[in-house]
């Protein structure tokens, strides 16, 4: 997602740094030197699996924890010094934590309350009904958070932590606790909300589609290390690492040894060409990362690929049939299977391939990654 | 369940029930004797209450009783509650299993060994300063053995607790000591009604601490009525068990009560919420509030 | 963050003085009082013992002279044991405790067990006023209920069971029912029936019925179910139950003495009377180490089980 260019001054491009922040819990590197610039108006989705650290990263931001090792400056402050409970960053919990005893009016004020000097009454009223407007929960006001829904929920826990507005929104994983077809539209709704108010937001979440969705530019997190930063297309179309690749969408990961500019790999019958503008160390050892829609399906008896593809045959395994495109799981002579998408459209002239069918594989070279990591 | 086990279950619910109640129900029925003897239906009348109200010696014992109850419960309350957010939240430091053992020991141990050990504390020339044996030791005592209670049911209630409530308040700019008292208590003030309500009917009906720990002056109802049924049983002692009974069934109904309509309005609430958007109602969870099983109460 | 813990620390240190004083004051150190008391020699005097620390003049620091009477008394009857015409009160009185604390317990388990797994297998509705029923007696007075016990079962023909029976002529004369240990055995089995059968409850309304339709449904009868299934399950609360009604009864001495007469020696009251007419107060507090030491084993149990059993269903 683009951010809009002409929303008055210049966003500043390092408008929160975080410097080599690390964070062991015992004995488990919980964050280990994660470095990150973030551009002020920015919504930055942190992307990781379970337990990699996203969210103690974002519970030193917010001054829950506090790092080992690390500087983070926002806006020009050094947040080491400052308590969680003065911190210009507001936080949206997995949980959502909204105050049970508390209605959904008190909930959103419960920060504007804290505010020192003190907000007078009337103002507090005035952002608290602007925040439900924003939320569209202004019916809901008097109702106490175990009387609404998991999406209300979510969406006041969001005007809670919009209403003091924070120089930093922090969202751990906020539509985790909806379901896929709620959660879809959420997500729109929530990115068109948060550029609404121009807040700088982090994101956290470990559903990728989510975070392409949400998010302008994407950290991928591994054990503790924070690995890319792109945005998504960047992401994806050109990973750098191993993890990356195999995290972020599926892909064909073919290990071996570069040798004159080409992979000279055990899983595959032929030497594969890589892309020209890669060049790898020759001899070292590499990955090329080839993603399933890249891979051209035909029935092995149809015409070869033309010069500077990479081909094989082999028989169908597995066809998971999906709508718009199939997933063809193909078994070449040794063994290796390579996974192919082939969008529906392409059979309109003949019959698909079916289990069993002999089939060629094949990608043109550019459409490759070649990963050394 | 055949019909004939679904009959024997009924059965035998009956008969524990009568078990349980009949001895009761006997009290109360011969505290309406005009007679002497409290076994025998001698004329109906309201003579032993009246007589309850004239016993000024009793009318003491309850009052004090009913002061060391408060006092000791709201003593409880406070300590326990000090002592099980140390629990719950400190972790492990060195001496905290004793701690823990401590808090807790009041609860397994038989009353005579913490009243005699109580009792000597008291009468220690050394320990002379804490006043010797009288009222104070009496709710000195009952406010440790309440603790034990206390502790338990908070420390269950602030390990369910979502900690990321308290972390929310900080994060919202809420200061830790203001954090304590505007989310922590509120979220647990359920489980501190129910220990205080708890603490209050062990100090009333506890004898074996308040009979070692008492002196001439500080005679509670327990104690009281222990000395008389030793000196012969009068109806005066069936009235006032019917006065208690009716209290407690009267306190417990209506609590009861509330607990039910609260719960039914939450849970019409949430179902309402649920259809509004049913996509939500994962999210929304019903669980058992009070956790009735821990109102556990004492003999 | 350094910073930030040492406040924290600093914060729960304060709120942690209140209890630890308390419990300091009034639990650990009464407790060292009856180990030092236990080791002191009686005598007539306000305390009524003399400490085992003595001053001696000119010395600094009191000299420490236990005075092992009060243990030899108990070990000396542990010696004597089987010889005849011995005089055995203490281990009598351990020995009637015990026995009485494990019909006790036995007791209120076989009456508690189908009572509380009939409770739970009720409908949901009817669930919490059963269990308020169980509950509401015993936040009336202990005493008076073991009071209603005295006249229901007072042996002149004016108690309330003698009359009925004589009323219906099964018997001629008044039978003697109250003042023996069977008068005792009924009220400890009624003033701790709850105590074994809220446990068990907590416990069985957890079992999930789906295994026992998995069971019918692999070809089990329905006792088999039960031997197989439900009793196994349901051990933690079996055990639980049986420690919370074990513990307390073995220190009982109320129910004893307003039940049972002068000549059912409890080891509870044993203490009782060595505190009280007595006057002898190493020798109570003797007893009540022994007291403390033969209940830790079953205080572990109970920790271990009513700790996994959830619901704090404690005592
Ligand atoms: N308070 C703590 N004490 C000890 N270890 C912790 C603590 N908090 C987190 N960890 C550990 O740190 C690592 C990272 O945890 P974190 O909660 O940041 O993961 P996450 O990326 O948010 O995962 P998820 O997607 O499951 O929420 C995990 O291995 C976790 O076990
Ligand atoms: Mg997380």
């Amino acid at each position: 997602m683009v951010q809009d260019s002409d929303s008055g001054s210049r966003p500043r491009r390092d408008y929160l740094r975080i410097e080599g922040v690390t964070r062991r819990f015992d004995d488990t590197l919980a964050v280990d030197g994660v470095s990150l610039a973030i551009a002020e108006r920015e919504i930055f989705a942190l992307l990781g699996s379970s337990g990699c650290g996203k969210t103690t990263l974002l519970r030193m931001l917010a001054g829950l924890e506090a790092p080992d090792a690390g500087r983070i400056v926002l806006d020009g402050e050094d947040l080491a010094a400052v308590p969680a409970y003065r911190r210009p960053t507001n936080m949206m919990f997995q949980s959502y934590a909204l105050f049970p005893h508390l209605t959904v009016e008190q909930n959103v004020a419960f920060g504007l309350w804290q505010e020192r000097p003190r907000l007078a009454r009337a103002e507090v009223a005035a952002r608290v009904a602007a925040m439900l407007e924003l939320v569209q929960m202004q019916r809901y006001a008097r109702r106490k958070p175990h009387e609404l829904s998991g999406g209300q929920q979510q969406r006041v826990a969001l005007a809670r932590s919009l209403a003091k507005e924070p120089k930093l929104l922090l969202l751990d994983e906020p539509l985790a606790a909806l379901d896929k077809k709620i959660r879809q539209r959420t997500q729109l709704e929530l990115v068109n909300l948060i550029e609404r108010v121009g807040v700088t937001c982090i994101l956290v979440t470990h559903d990728q589609e989510e975070a392409m969705t949400m998010a302008g530019r994407i950290g991928v997190m591994n054990e503790g290390r924070l690995l890319q930063v792109g945005t998504p297309g960047e992401i994806y179309e050109t990973p750098n690492c191993r993890f990356t690749a195999e995290f972020v969408g599926e892909t064909n990961l073919f290990r071996g040894r570069v040798d004159g500019g080409a992979l000279h790999c055990e899983d595959f019958p032929a030497p594969i060409l890589l892309p020209a503008d890669a060049d790898p160390d020759d001899g070292g050892e590499a990955w090329l990362s080839v993603r399933p829609e890249r891979v051209a399906l035909s029935r092995a008896g149809a015409a070869p690929a033309g010069a500077g593809c990479n081909a094989a045959v082999g028989e169908v395994a597995e066809i998971a049939y999906l709508g718009s495109h199939s997933v063809y799981h193909v078994r070449l002579a040794n063994g290796r299977i390579v996974i192919a998408s082939v969008a529906s459209a392409q059979w309109r002239d003949a019959a698909p391939p079916t289990w069993g069918d002999a089939v060629r594989v094949a990608w043109f070279a550019p459409d490759g990654v070649v990963l050394t990591r | 369940m055949s019909a004939r086990a679904r009959a024997g279950a009924t059965a035998w619910l009956v008969v524990v029930y009568a078990f349980l109640y009949l001895p009761i129900l006997c009290l109360v029925v011969f505290s309406f004797t005009a007679g002497e003897i409290t076994t025998e239906l001698d004329g109906l009348s309201l003579r032993w209450y009246a007589e309850l109200l004239r016993d000024e010696e009793l009318i003491a014992a309850v009052l004090l009783s009913l002061r060391v109850g408060a006092f000791a419960a709201s003593a409880a309350v406070i300590v326990g509650s000090a002592a099980a957010f140390v629990l719950a939240r400190c972790g492990r430091y060195p001496g905290s299993a004793a701690f823990a053992g401590m808090t807790t020991a009041p609860m397994v141990m038989p009353e005579v060994v913490i009243g005699l050990s109580l009792v000597l504390l008291f009468t220690h020339p050394v320990f002379a300063f804490l006043g010797g044996r009288g009222v104070a030791a009496i709710w000195a005592a009952h406010t440790t053995l309440c603790t034990a209670y206390v502790t338990v049911l908070v420390q269950s209630r602030l390990r369910e607790m979502d900690r990321a409530l308290e972390e929310a308040a900080l994060d919202l700019g809420c200061a830790p000591l203001k954090v304590f008292f505007v989310i922590t208590v509120p979220v647990i003030a359920p489980a501190l009604v129910a220990g205080w309500l708890l603490a209050f009917t062990l100090s009333m009906d506890d004898f074996v601490l308040a009979a070692m720990l008492s002196d001439p002056g500080s005679t509670t109802l327990p104690v009281l009525v222990f000395a008389r049924l030793h000196h012969g049983l009068k109806p005066e002692i069936n009235a006032l068990a019917t006065v208690i009974v009716a209290v407690v069934s009267l306190a417990v109904v209506i609590a009861n009560r509330l607990m039910l309509s609260a719960q039914k309005k939450r849970m019409a609430a949430a179902r309402h919420a649920a259809g509004i958007s049913p996509a939500g109602r994962s999210a929304v969870t019903l669980r058992d509030p009070d956790n009735r099983s821990e109102w556990i109460a004492h003999p | 963050m350094k910073r930030a813990r040492c406040f924290l620390l600093r914060g729960h240190f304060w709120v942690g003085l209140l209890p630890w004083a308390w419990m300091l004051l009034f639990f650990a150190l009464p407790f060292a009082l009856i180990l030092k008391v236990s080791l002191s020699t009686p005598e007539l005097a306000v305390p009524p013992y003399v400490s085992p620390f003595v001053l001696e003049p000119g010395a600094a620091l009191p000299h420490f002279r236990p005075d092992l009477a009060s243990y030899r008394r108990l070990h000396d009857e542990l010696r004597a044991l089987g010889l005849a015409g011995a005089d055995l009160q203490y281990l009598a009185a351990w020995g009637g405790s015990l026995l009485l604390a494990a019909l006790t317990t036995l007791l209120c388990l076989v009456i508690g067990y189908p009572f509380a797994y009939h409770i739970a297998r009720s409908r949901e509705a009817a669930r919490n006023t059963l269990l308020m029923l169980v509950m509401l007696p015993f936040w009336t007075s202990f005493l008076l209920r073991v009071y209603a016990w005295m006249s229901l079962l007072d042996s002149s023909e004016l108690g309330l069971i003698n009359r009925l029976l004589l009323a219906a002529g099964l018997v001629d004369a008044p039978l003697q029912l109250l003042y023996n240990r069977g008068a005792v055995l009924v009220g400890m089995v009624y003033s701790y029936l709850p105590f074994m059968v809220l446990p068990l409850y907590a416990n069985l309304v957890k079992l999930d019925q789906r295994l026992l339709e998995a069971a019918a449904d692999l070809g089990a009868q329905p006792w088999m179910t039960f031997l197989r299934v439900t009793l196994p399950l349901s051990r933690r609360g079996i055990v639980a139950g049986a420690m919370l009604v074990f513990i307390p009864a073995v220190g009982e001495f109320v129910i004893p003495d307003l039940l049972g007469g002068g000549d059912v020696l409890m080891i509870g009251r044993k203490i009782w009377d060595d505190f009280g007419p007595n006057q002898d107060w190493p020798m109570a507090a003797a007893v009540a180490v022994t007291m403390v030491l033969v209940l830790i084993v079953p205080i572990a149990l109970l920790h271990r089980h009513g700790r996994a059993n959830g619901n704090g269903a404690q005592r």
